[in-house]
């Protein structure tokens, strides 16, 4: 179908093997569809495609003296030398075999989909986003609803530049990092038209229950989620049973959605009416809870997951898993067993009736 | 918790016009203030309301089991198998409404010395439990017999001549006490073996519970009772039975003799030909024991068995007829059943962390599942064959009574403490051997009328919950288990009590069995309104029992008064896959037929909605 490329690789070619080529968003999002998830199709620029780009701009030599001799606790400093570098990127050519390669990826999404100048969500996918605490990664930009080979190139650009947040220098600075030893790659995903979005845990992350998904979901795109701006409405699922054991629906005030006359993603009022009414419909919640069981499966151990549903059918939207990333807080605790190793039930039983029921 | 406060049991409400109630039970259940020392323990602790026992007043004389389980509850805690946190459980009675409070030991020095006798004691039951229990079996059939074959003799104008011939030596007036005292001896006894496995049974189970909800501080009480749950359980016996009658009527092609539903006429029709007298022999075979199954919890005397009333069965029988002629499945989905708890079992355990976890795991789960059976079986044995057998034969005392005039309908009896139909029993067989009026008519009678209408103001008054001072920490494993006592049930108690009936918009009970539906509720006080259910209605029940069972065909979710989640409603429901909430304390004075509601079996609400 496509032509193998150095600088671009559909994530359904994605692996976790090639995080280093195309980002831990990317390599993800290829494990995803390996494991028949529902992901938005898309592919990623991949670092080759960013050293060729720095290269082709002369910009390893500039930005290695610009750094020289920068200390990471000087916050001053650190800002004017990001926006220097920062700048000098979105400002480089992108070379004319490299523009060609990602407009035809582009468009064969474009066709594949069906729109023309499709929308796509353009997201930075860092190689670093596995190193211990590197939560700077996380930061690095996301633009949604871009539309047209001069928007893309450009967005891809400033993904690029987010390398160089003053946040992301310091970072390096202080644990000893090369700076161009770094570097990135880039998501190009079909959009969703969100009508409801949100985000999943495959654990309880109130009380790290293993056997509980928690799904936290409000209309439009999911950064209102994501960032924290509303109450979303909670459901819990048990993951054994598939039964919806709890749900919470909070007032949403706000949302995020695609203005059609501006193609402007904006943050609007929620309409009074759907304030306090419920996201996400149970069935949704069911199936989405089933993509979560099969990632954990896929992966092993709890996960975080971004997702949406699009509201292709007049009863119910189309889920899309958007990315996923191993839960890092429980996941991270120390393990230690219930209760001591015992040589018979009965000890336990002893040990269980002297403890008691706590009621206050 | 702020709203934990409960009322101090001394200050506890009077209704006027029952003052003296107290002479209707034992001295010895009554709050006293008296001594300085007993008035600051009962101040001291946490009485509960035992509404999962006792959803109405107790009578006199049915408090006979409240004493048998006071008694042997605390015995095998105590001084058989010297359970190392707990003594037993102390009871007072408040206006004809069972108070009970947990006994912790007090001296924590005591603690390990108890805990190495528990493990001597308890392990060798938990390791011999099959042999032990099979021994069980045998001696409770054994009382059961006895019970069955003791005679109640009716006093004679004159011993025959062979009490003179054969060198007897005693009348039939001491007969008759001795038949009082036997009857009253196996009731007790019956209650000793009672406990003899469930101490244990529960204090396996609940641990294991306090185990799961450590490790998944989410799962439902209603799935870890799923994972330990039997399968050849005695409680679906009797129905199972009805469920053999039924196929068997439509394959001889006597359903429709069969269908009509009444003792006389079935059996009437039946006669007439030999496929019906076949099916009459299936009939009687299967009323001896499974009949005897009650219709309520066997707990009251008025809680009638099938073979005291066999419309019921036979009614119940008519649905599920109707059901095989429609073609439909009626058996019980056991396979899936199984498969399902194996499933939740396996994936539970695959969930937890470590290795020791799930060594623990499977210590417990294996525990568990060699009690259950005992936990789940014991009831058909004590509470239903034995009480059903109990309660007729005490109907035989009390006729005796009834022709001494003593009293003025067999049903009055339940109105004399046992002690006292033993003193009425004294004053019928002197007055019988000396031809002398007794003196029993002239206060009877009288008595009894009165202990009505005090019966009728105790119905009419609303128990508290719970008086006393709440502990910090509960160590008895039937307080947990049997009546939920957590610190969330009771902060549930305190917001029930302060929402009015006119802005009752919502009832809280327990989870029983999960669910979502939304229907219309039909509130049926007694297994005859069964009948009434509409297919697709919202059973509303004060409990329910085996004898319910068929009912379960017709409705979409059950809701109780009383039961935790393992009642029978809610282990019925969960094999049906039916959304169950019980332990409501008030669903059936609250609902009434016809409303709409919808309800949330996983999370135990109710709201009604038109």
């Amino acid at each position: 179908m496509m032509n193998i490329s150095d600088y671009v690789i559909p994530f359904e070619n994605c692996d976790n093997t090639m995080v280093g080529t195309v980002g831990g968003k990317c390599a993800s999002l290829g494990e995803l569809m390996r494991a028949r998830i529902q992901v938005p199709p898309g592919f990623a620029i991949t670092t080759s495609a960013y050293e060729q780009f720095i290269n082709d701009n002369s910009l390893k030599e500039r930005i290695f003296e610009r750094l020289k001799g920068l200390n990471h606790d000087q916050a001053k400093e650190l800002d004017s030398a990001s926006r220097d570098i920062r700048s000098w990127i979105e400002a480089g050519t992108i070379s004319e075999p490299l523009e060609d390669v990602v407009a035809s990826y582009y468009r064969l999404l474009g066709r594949r989909s069906r729109v023309p100048a499709l929308p796509v969500a353009v997201r930075s996918s860092a190689t670093a986003e596995d190193l211990p605490g590197a939560s700077f990664a996380g930061q690095q930009d996301t633009f949604l609803w871009i539309r047209g080979v001069d928007q893309l190139l450009d967005r891809i650009k400033k993904c690029w530049s987010s390398l160089f947040t003053a946040r992301a220098i310091a970072y390096r600075l202080k644990m000893g990092f090369d700076h161009s030893m770094v570097l990135i790659s880039v998501a190009v995903q079909k959009m969703v038209r969100s009508f409801t979005a949100g985000v999943m845990f495959t654990i309880n992350p109130a009380t790290g229950d293993r056997a509980t998904i928690v799904i936290d979901s409000n209309y439009g795109y999911g950064e209102s989620v994501v960032s924290g701006e509303v109450t979303p409405d909670q459901f819990h699922v048990n993951k054994i049973t598939m039964e919806v054991v709890k749900k919470t629906i909070s007032e949403k005030k706000i949302y995020y959605t695609t203005d059609p006359k501006s193609d402007e993603v904006l943050k609007l009022e929620l309409h009074p009416e759907r304030q306090n009414s419920q996201s996400l419909l149970d069935e949704e919640v069911l199936e989405l809870a089933k993509f979560g069981k099969l990632i954990e499966q896929h992966y092993g151990r709890p996960m975080d997951i971004e997702w949406a549903t699009e509201k292709g059918l007049p009863y119910r939207g189309e889920i899309f898993i958007l990315q996923s990333r191993p839960e890092t807080v429980w996941s991270q605790k120390e393990v230690k067993p219930i209760s001591e190793a015992a040589g018979s039930a009965l000890e336990h039983i002893v040990a269980g009736l002297i403890m008691g029921k706590k009621l206050k | 918790m702020a709203e934990m406060k409960f009322p101090n049991p001394h200050e506890a409400a009077i209704i006027p016009g029952t003052e003296g109630w107290e002479r209707m039970y034992p001295y010895h259940y009554q709050f006293t203030t008296e001594d300085p020392e007993r008035k600051k323990y009962e101040e001291g602790m946490f009485w509960f309301y035992d509404g999962l026992h006792y959803p109405e007043p107790m009578y006199p004389f049915d408090i006979i089991w409240d004493e048998a389980w006071f008694l042997s509850l605390s015995q095998f805690n105590s001084r058989v198998f010297i359970v190392p946190p707990a003594m037993g459980i102390d009871h007072r009675i408040h206006n004809g409404y069972i108070y009970i409070t947990p006994i912790p030991v007090s001296d924590p020095d005591e603690i390990p010395k108890r805990v190495e006798l528990f493990m001597k004691r308890a392990g060798y039951y938990y390791q011999n439990w099959d042999r032990l229990h099979d021994q069980w079996e045998v001696k409770m059939r054994d009382v059961i017999s006895q019970v069955t074959k003791l005679e109640i003799p009716t006093l004679p104008e004159m011993e025959d001549e062979s009490v003179v011939t054969e060198g007897i030596g005693t009348s039939t007036g001491y007969k008759l006490l001795k038949a009082y005292d036997k009857l009253i001896d196996l009731g007790i006894l019956t209650w000793q073996y009672h406990f003899e496995f469930l101490n244990l049974g529960y204090a396996a189970y609940v641990v294991f519970v306090d185990f799961c909800q450590k490790a998944f501080p989410d799962i439902p009480l209603q799935k870890i009772t799923q994972m330990v749950g039997g399968i050849d359980v005695i409680i679906y016996r009797p129905d199972e039975e009805l469920k053999k009658l039924a196929r068997l009527a439509v394959e001889l092609g006597v359903d429709d003799i069969a269908l009509k539903g009444n003792e006389a006429e079935v059996f009437e029709g039946m006669k007439a030909s030999e496929n019906g007298r076949k099916w009459l022999d299936a009939l009687n075979a299967a009323r001896e024991p499974w009949f005897y199954v009650s219709t309520g919890t066997g707990w009251y005397h008025h809680d009638k068995c099938w073979n005291d009333d066999l419309d019921i069965p036979l009614s119940a029988m008519g649905i599920y007829i109707e059901k095989i002629r429609k073609g439909e499945n009626i058996a019980r989905p056991t396979q899936s059943i199984i498969e399902e708890r194996d499933r939740l079992i396996s994936e539970y355990r695959a969930l937890l962390a470590t290795d020791v976890d799930k060594q623990t795991f499977d210590q417990l789960l294996g525990t568990a599942k060699t009690v259950f059976p005992y936990v789940e079986n014991h009831l058909f044995y004590v509470e239903h064959w034995f009480h059903s057998i109990f309660w007729n034969k005490m109907r035989e005392v009390a006729k005796i009574l009834v022709d001494f005039k003593f009293i003025e309908d067999i049903e009055d009896v339940w109105y004399l403490k046992r002690s006292e139909v033993k003193d009425a029993l004294w004053d019928v067989v002197t007055s019988w051997a000396t031809g002398c009026k007794p003196r029993g008519p002239l206060v009877w009678p009288k008595e009894v009328a009165w202990r009505k209408g005090v019966m009728d103001k105790f119905r009419e008054w609303t128990p508290p919950d719970a008086m006393g001072t709440v502990p910090e920490n509960i160590t008895e494993p039937f307080t947990i288990v049997l009546w939920g006592i957590t610190s969330d049930s009771m902060s549930q108690w305190a917001r029930l009590k302060a929402i009015s009936e006119k802005d009752l918009t919502k009832i809280i009970g327990f989870p029983g069995s999960p669910g979502v539906v939304e229907g219309t509720v039909r509130v049926c006080r007694s297994v005859k309104d069964v009948g009434e259910l509409k297919e697709g209605e919202i059973l509303v029940a004060p409990t329910t029992s085996p004898s319910w069972a068929p009912a379960f065909q017709k409705i979409k979710a059950a809701i109780t008064d009383v039961g935790g989640v393992m009642c029978h409603a809610a282990i019925v429901c969960r094999e049906y896959g039916l959304p169950a909430i019980v332990g409501t304390g008030s669903a059936t004075s609250r609902l009434k037929t016809g409303q709409r509601v919808r309800l949330d079996g996983a999370k135990g609400e109710i709201d009604i909605i038109g």
